[in-house]
């Protein structure tokens, strides 16, 4: 079931809020620039809507950004991330943009960077509106492209119903030998991760089965061009 | 007010875009939310005719609905939206509605203040 993590050329990582790449893709991530891979994490927005604000609190709505942008940037060098950019949308108004401009946003980078791999969430399985937003412009980007130019895309997908309706992932990784870097990118989201990450180290520590499968596993979702259900703009 | 008819109020919104337009905002769990069950936390916003233009707005979702407007330098939303209506001076009405059919939510636009 486990598969091996393949030698790209450039990889375009695009999510829509700090520590969305922490969670499910960092090991894969640390991995790519371990053998010297260059990967661009596109991150739209600061996650300025975020409601962890602490109680007692140790941020307002105004200061949240600034300190989310510090734990992006503290995260991205524990994966060792060399181009970090932040696209300066706004949290929770993704879907509300002009959907052109937010295809035109990645196809910008596609032109750019020529990736052979692009790394974003799957649509319709992504859960939050700023997720499908992302997911949706990724798909049309890359559409856009005749299908021998398209790059990889190996999405993300965690909705309730992902196992009933997509099925099982195509790809799954084993990143245990980068678990402490993937770990280290958890960390600089202290903001949004402390309680999960207490339970988390905690489970680790007792060997918890469930849990070394949640954070060592890293899993993907090819994107299914044979049933693609973005709709046109 | 009827079910959001989300064209009708895509519509609408579309004509009110790039206006000078006056703005009702509110959310609320109800001021007895939390007496009714202690460990619920209650709280809400509320701006009252707030003047202003926005570029463009989209209502979006498949019930509850969302709304969001773009200003030139900001952003107006709501979510849980279900019903909407127009009342005699052509302003958009927008609600959200509960399980238990409360208000949930609610935003209004239109030309003239509330």
């Amino acid at each position: 079931m486990l598969t091996e993590i393949e030698k790209e050329q450039h990889v375009l990582v695009v999510f829509p809020h700090p520590d969305d790449e922490a969670f499910g893709v960092s090991g894969t991530i640390a991995t790519h620039r371990k053998r010297g891979t260059p990967v661009t994490y596109a991150c739209l927005t600061l996650g300025e809507m975020g409601r962890n604000l602490g109680n007692p609190p140790f941020a307002t709505r105004e200061s949240l950004p600034d300190i989310r942008k510090a734990e992006l940037i503290k995260a991205a060098e524990a994966i060792d991330i060399q181009d970090l950019r932040m696209m300066g949308l706004r949290d929770k108004t993704l879907e509300f943009e002009d959907d052109n401009k937010m295809a035109n946003l990645v196809s910008d980078l596609i032109a750019e960077l020529n990736p052979s791999l692009i790394i974003s969430f799957y649509p319709g399985f992504a859960v939050h509106p700023d997720h499908e937003a992302t997911a949706r412009a990724v798909v049309r980007a890359v559409r856009r492209l005749p299908e021998e130019k398209r790059p990889k895309l190996h999405l993300v997908a965690f909705a309730n119903n992902t196992d009933a309706d997509l099925g099982a992932p195509d790809l799954v990784y084993d990143v245990s030998d980068v678990l402490e870097q993937k770990m280290a990118a958890l960390r600089a989201h202290i903001s949004q991760t402390v309680w999960m990450l207490k339970e988390i180290e905690k489970l680790l520590a007792q060997n918890d089965e469930a849990t070394v499968e949640r954070i060592t596993f890293e899993r993907f979702w090819s994107y299914r061009w044979d049933d693609d259900k973005v709709s046109e703009l | 007010m009827e079910p959001i008819i989300a064209a009708k109020v895509q519509e609408s919104i579309d004509r009110f875009a790039n206006k000078e337009v006056y703005i009702h905002l509110e959310t609320t769990n109800g001021a007895y939310a939390s007496h009714f069950d202690e460990s619920f936390f209650s709280a809400g916003a509320y701006i009252r005719n707030a003047k202003l233009t926005y570029e463009h707005g989209k209502i979006v979702g498949e019930g509850p609905y969302r709304a969001g407007l773009k200003l030139s330098i900001g952003w107006v939303y709501a979510e849980g939206l279900t019903h909407f209506s127009f009342d005699e001076k052509g302003r958009l009405l927008l609600a959200g509605h509960g399980f238990d059919g409360k208000l949930a939510v609610a935003l209004q636009i239109g030309e003239e203040p509330f």
